[in-house]
């Protein structure tokens, strides 16, 4: 103790002149942060990196240990090779029919009841919103099984209806929400002085309110397009078939089916996130305004 | 107000009458769908609970006999253990971690976009895509994760393999998935007045004070919003232990939804799967409305 008490003292002594002064020891602060933030930065792409790679590996790499990083000579083969062990290339067109009419409906659906919500006086609306709202919260699990049955009793099984129409039916109270918001946000008067030229409710909609509101609906359509693009538990409830597939079962039967080649695994993983990884980039504030807007977004 | 409504009644104008058909025909897609899609489903699913239905011969009335076979069956039981504790151990983390990340993205720091561009990227990866890999990241000997913890002198551990292991894994794997609830705490942190900040400054309190007296209090409200949506998600996890693990080892992750898939769509038990869906869902809402009752006691709301 006693070999420790004079460097407290010297401590104490230059508490009013420090060796470093707090702008520089903020600026350390900051550079530490810096180094720690992208450290674990690495940590969170690592794994999606990792896929990429190895999708372009042999089988040999795949396996090696230590782990090769970059791949010798990259194996584009990869990807030619698990459109013969499955027909990828009709899971995508199935991926692109089923996400494009189901983002379609959403759209629609949420542009047309989100201006019924906002901005026409209806009796029951206050009722129908809570309604709507309420089952933002409901957990899904409840209508899992019922909601098979009705699709069954319609006689939809192995067909895309289950994958669509339920979103042309305002099934996403989210997007709902997210145009009420924006349509509460615009002045009442675009619509009181069209009614007073002849214009109708569609045409209000249609020609003021919609091209006011780029901006919601191109979050609505990038959050609408990951959710069915991604979307595993629906296709595989409701569709049987392979020639019904979506790319996200073709990915689980790749990986079901090949053990030894996890290179075709992963080449079928980048595959599918390609277009996503892509759209992300492209669209990226629409997904931070959508999320800060919303709370909610994505899957 | 009550009086003038009961002696006159007010025939609605044309103009109203025309308003309120709009407000119907274009709130009509939502109504529809909910009655369809939710709202019959709910009733239907209390109905199947009471039966015994495998899809081939006809449904059969058996009264609270699902209800008390949900209560002794052991698999059942256990699939709730597993995701209460899932939930219980990858809710508080999760949060911490992304309100940690969250409030080192707002310091002022260089690339802060392409922090949280890297932090959100692993939400819009397809979600059999992240589970194909993570399965592999975990793998015994070639998988990433024991290759780097290798590096710091830790032996190879069989993850996915070791029922005492397999819970702890996936919930590792969900703080990969934390960039939503990371983007609304940036949002609500850039949303707190500057004014409260420079305020305690020129009172002298330092960083931390301003952290526990300002920050935290000012974001409860999302705290408890994200807690909110974590937990009701957590309890319905199940899609990666499908791929990933089919709910093994020894039913380690066996999740609730996955037990109550199986029982629907593997054995097509579709009564018992709604009694056993109806346990989960008073379990979420009992949960959910306990912690609005917590939440009086600790979240702040201004005026």
């Amino acid at each position: 103790m006693a070999t420790r008490s004079p460097a407290i003292s010297s401590v104490r002594s230059v508490t009013r002149q420090p060796l470093i002064s707090p702008v520089w020891s903020r600026r350390i602060g900051l550079i530490l942060l810096q180094i720690l933030m992208t450290v674990i930065l690495i940590s969170f792409l690592v794994p999606t990196l990792w896929m990429i790679s190895s999708s372009l590996k042999v089988s040999r790499e795949v396996f090696a240990h230590p782990i090769v990083w970059i791949p010798e000579s990259p194996q584009w083969r990869n990807y030619l090779k698990i459109f013969e062990v499955l027909p990828f290339g009709k899971f995508a067109w199935n991926t692109v029919v089923v996400t494009g009419l189901a983002v379609l409906g959403t759209v629609v659906s949420s542009l047309t009841v989100g201006y019924a919500f906002s901005r026409l006086r209806w009796p029951g609306r206050r009722f129908f919103f809570a309604l709507m709202i309420a089952t933002m919260m409901l957990p899904e699990v409840i209508t899992l099984i019922p909601r098979f049955l009705v699709f069954r009793w319609l006689g939809w099984i192995d067909t895309f209806l289950p994958l669509i129409v339920p979103y042309w039916a305002g099934a996403s109270a989210l997007y709902i929400f997210l145009v009420h918001q924006f349509f509460r946000g615009l002045p009442m008067e675009l619509e009181e002085a069209a009614l007073i030229d002849g214009a109708n409710r569609v045409q209000i909609l249609t020609q003021i309110l919609i091209p006011l509101s780029k901006p919601v609906i191109a979050t609505v359509a990038v959050f609408a397009l990951i959710q069915h693009y991604n979307s595993f538990l629906e296709p595989l409830i409701y569709l049987n078939g392979m020639d019904k597939w979506t790319l996200a079962l073709g990915i689980r039967a790749i990986n079901d089916s090949n053990v030894q080649n996890w290179e075709l695994v992963f080449a079928a993983g980048t595959l599918m996130l390609a277009p996503v990884l892509a759209l992300f980039i492209v669209a990226q504030r629409y997904f931070v305004q959508g999320i800060a807007m919303t709370g909610f977004g994505g899957r | 107000m009550a009086a003038k409504s009961l002696t006159k009644f007010e025939r609605p104008s044309r103009g109203t009458l025309r308003e309120w058909t709009a407000g119907y025909l274009f709130a009509s897609p939502f109504i529809i769908g909910f009655l369809v899609f939710t709202a019959f489903p709910m009733v239907y699913s209390i109905w199947l609970a009471f039966h015994r239905w495998d899809l081939i011969t006809p449904p059969r009335f058996i009264g609270f006999d699902n209800f008390i076979r949900m209560f002794k069956d052991p698999l059942a039981n256990l699939s709730l253990y597993n995701s209460g504790y899932y939930t219980l151990f990858a809710v508080p983390i999760q949060l911490v971690i992304s309100f940690v990340l969250a409030l080192a993205l707002t310091q002022n720091i260089k690339f802060r976009d392409l922090y949280r561009a890297g932090f959100y990227l692993p939400i819009i990866v397809p979600l059999v895509a992240s589970a194909v890999v993570w399965q592999r990241v975990f793998h015994p000997e070639f998988g990433i994760l024991n290759e780097i913890l290798g590096w710091f002198g830790i032996q190879p551990l069989s993850w996915l393999f070791k029922p005492e292991l397999a819970k702890p894994a996936f919930i590792l794997m969900s703080f990969w998935m934390i960039g939503r609830q990371m983007v609304i705490f940036i949002a609500g942190l850039g949303n707190i007045p500057e004014t409260l900040y420079e305020a305690a400054s020129l009172d002298g309190a330092g960083a931390l004070t301003r952290l526990f007296k300002i920050t935290i209090p000012m974001m409860t409200p999302l705290i408890f919003y994200n807690m909110i949506i974590a937990i009701v998600n957590s309890f319905q996890t199940f899609i990666p232990a499908l791929i990933m693990t089919d709910g093994g080892p020894e039913n380690a992750t066996l999740f609730a939804v996955l037990n109550i898939y199986r029982q629907g769509f593997n054995y097509f038990n579709m009564g018992y799967a709604s009694a056993l869906a109806w346990e989960l869902f008073v379990i979420i809402v009992g949960f959910t409305i306990a912690q609005f009752y917590i939440s009086q006691r600790w979240v702040f709301y201004e005026d």
